[in-house]
């Protein structure tokens, strides 16, 4: 049964695993991948000897952190707020309308967010009733992170507070009971009762989301991003697409990648052991 | 002026859209493409899935077909040594270029590994004994048994290839073979060379924003229309499938 998958899987990815040896070669296409001459570690010395190397590697972390930050805290109070409606019909329709822009792509919703963002559009109407000036949001090296990070938490959010809905429900009836035979309101529930239960999850997608912190959002930022704000929210990810495949650099691109997907692994890895120790939890 | 509150509801864009043959060609092979990937896909989910969610006493190299699995999800060579494997079998410009690569989605195969996994092993023992196959047990067994799960890999599959724009990007030349997401990413692909702010503010002005957005919305209308059934399914799919024993 397991045959035809396994074929697949050396065709598409066992097999370009061989084309790593490009990293370590100056590749010409014409030449191919026996003929290229071996360069040892040139392309990786190469990379750090780019004047945008190091601004690149801060945009992807500081992006990717925000983004994590916000969309864990949006998240849980989102699912904390949505726990106390009582309604079924209420609650479900909610969560029918925030689960939503996850399923929606970055394709789309980049057409979106420019036009909403756009010189005329409606964030510069509603912000021209207070007198404010309008601002070109898509151009701005000021604004155009904190715009990365807002849509992406709106997008992203509903379908993040699913995980802690259901540890919501988990927690034991009859603590909320005890305590409020004790005394306690509805605040001091939510500090004594409520979080602490929620911490195991907390703290398990957090771990998980370690390897994210160098996974700004490729699909994102490549959809509404343009050369006026490659200083602030140009990432590894968009630099090797650009390289590799639009300038045809495949060595470069290639080394890259290869270095980002090792780092990666690593903290996948660690993120796997570390959510093991803490919570007996694992992802394989 | 756009406003915050729409004005001057009209439909037009919507008749314009309905004679504009490329959008209508690349919405076709995005549907071809669904049928194909989904198709493909489940198959080879479900195959790999279930040998995978044996115990290895009852299934001796399970540990090793799981190394392999876990391996080609951690790593891959990247995405110009797979372009060139795509390219050396003439797979370019052909809609299997768009499914192929990705025919076995493993963390699919995973969360459908760990919903396999919860079936109790007496169902599997009675049909055992009853003569059943694995093939027969399969089917008849574990595949109704974890129908949610099912249904939320669907789901998750038709998202995924509807939404994608990228391989289209990288394996397709001609603009008319697209597929839709990767047709509507063209529309605002010259914003992303723009330079100059000034170009960016007359940019929002020229482009045709009503038919654009009239052409989003269509695009999106398949998502929505299949959303909502599959729902209920894929809170308590993701949740099941993410539990291990």
């Amino acid at each position: 049964m397991l045959a035809p998958s396994i074929v697949f899987l050396i065709i598409f990815s066992f097999i370009p695993m061989f084309g790593i040896v490009m990293a370590f070669q100056n590749y010409i296409p014409a030449k191919g991948m026996s003929g290229s001459a071996w360069v040892g570690l040139d392309n990786f010395k190469f990379m750090f000897q780019i004047p945008d190397s190091k601004q690149i590697l801060i945009n992807t972390i500081v992006i990717a952190l925000w983004k994590i930050l916000i969309g864990t805290l949006v998240s849980i109070v989102f699912a904390l707020l949505l726990n106390e409606i009582r309604v079924r019909f209420v609650k479900k329709f909610m969560q029918t309308v925030v689960y939503l822009p996850n399923f929606l792509s970055w394709a789309v919703l980049a057409t979106v967010v420019m036009n909403i963002f756009s010189y005329e559009g409606p964030v510069n109407a509603f912000l021209g009733w207070f007198g404010i000036d309008p601002v070109l949001f898509m151009a701005s090296n000021h604004w155009f992170r904190p715009m990365l990070v807002l849509t992406d938490v709106w997008k992203g959010f509903g379908y993040g507070s699913i995980i802690y809905l259901a540890s919501l429900t988990a927690i034991d009836p009859g603590l909320y009971e005890a305590s409020s035979i004790d005394g306690a309101n509805r605040f001091k529930q939510l500090w004594y009762v409520t979080l602490p239960g929620l911490m195991p999850t907390i703290l398990l997608v957090t771990t998980l989301n370690l390897p994210n912190v160098l996974n700004a959002g490729f699909d994102q930022i490549f959809n509404l991003y343009n050369p006026l704000v490659y200083a602030t929210s140009d990432i590894i990810d968009t630099y090797v697409y650009r390289v590799g495949l639009v300038q045809r650099q495949y060595s470069l691109g290639t080394a890259i990648g290869l270095l980002r997907s090792v780092v990666g692994i690593v903290l996948i890895l660690s993120a796997n052991k570390l959510a093991q120790k803490l919570t007996d939890y694992r992802i394989f | 002026m756009v406003s915050i509150f729409p004005v001057n509801f009209t439909l037009s864009s919507y008749e314009k859209l309905l004679s504009d043959s490329q959008f209508w060609r690349s919405f076709m092979i995005s549907v071809e493409r669904v049928v194909l990937g989904l198709i493909v896909n489940m198959m080879l989910m479900i195959l790999a899935a279930y040998p995978l969610s044996k115990s290895s006493k009852q299934f001796r190299a399970q540990k090793v077909y799981m190394n392999i699995v876990i391996f080609a999800m951690l790593f891959s060579g990247g995405l110009i040594p797979t372009f060139m494997v795509v390219k050396q079998l003439h797979l370019l410009d052909s809609i299997w270029a768009l499914i192929l690569p990705g025919a076995v989605p493993i963390a699919n195969v995973i969360l459908l590994m760990n919903a396999f996994r919860a079936v109790p092993k007496s169902l599997e023992e009675a049909a055992t004994i009853d003569g059943a196959s694995q093939w027969r047990i399969l089917s008849t067994i574990y595949v109704p048994v974890v129908l949610p799960t099912i249904a939320t890999v669907t789901l998750f599959t038709i998202v995924g290839h509807w939404n994608d724009y990228f391989s289209a990007l990288v394996y397709i030349n001609k603009t008319s073979n697209y597929p839709l997401q990767t047709y509507i990413q063209q529309l605002s692909v010259d914003v992303q060379n723009i330079t100059d702010p000034q170009k960016l503010i007359e940019y929002s002005k020229i482009s045709n924003r009503t038919l654009n957005a009239a052409k989003i919305v269509i695009s999106t209308l398949p998502l929505l229309l299949i959303y909502p059934f599959m729902q209920k399914y894929f809170v308590t799919g993701i949740v099941v499938g993410s539990v291990k024993e």
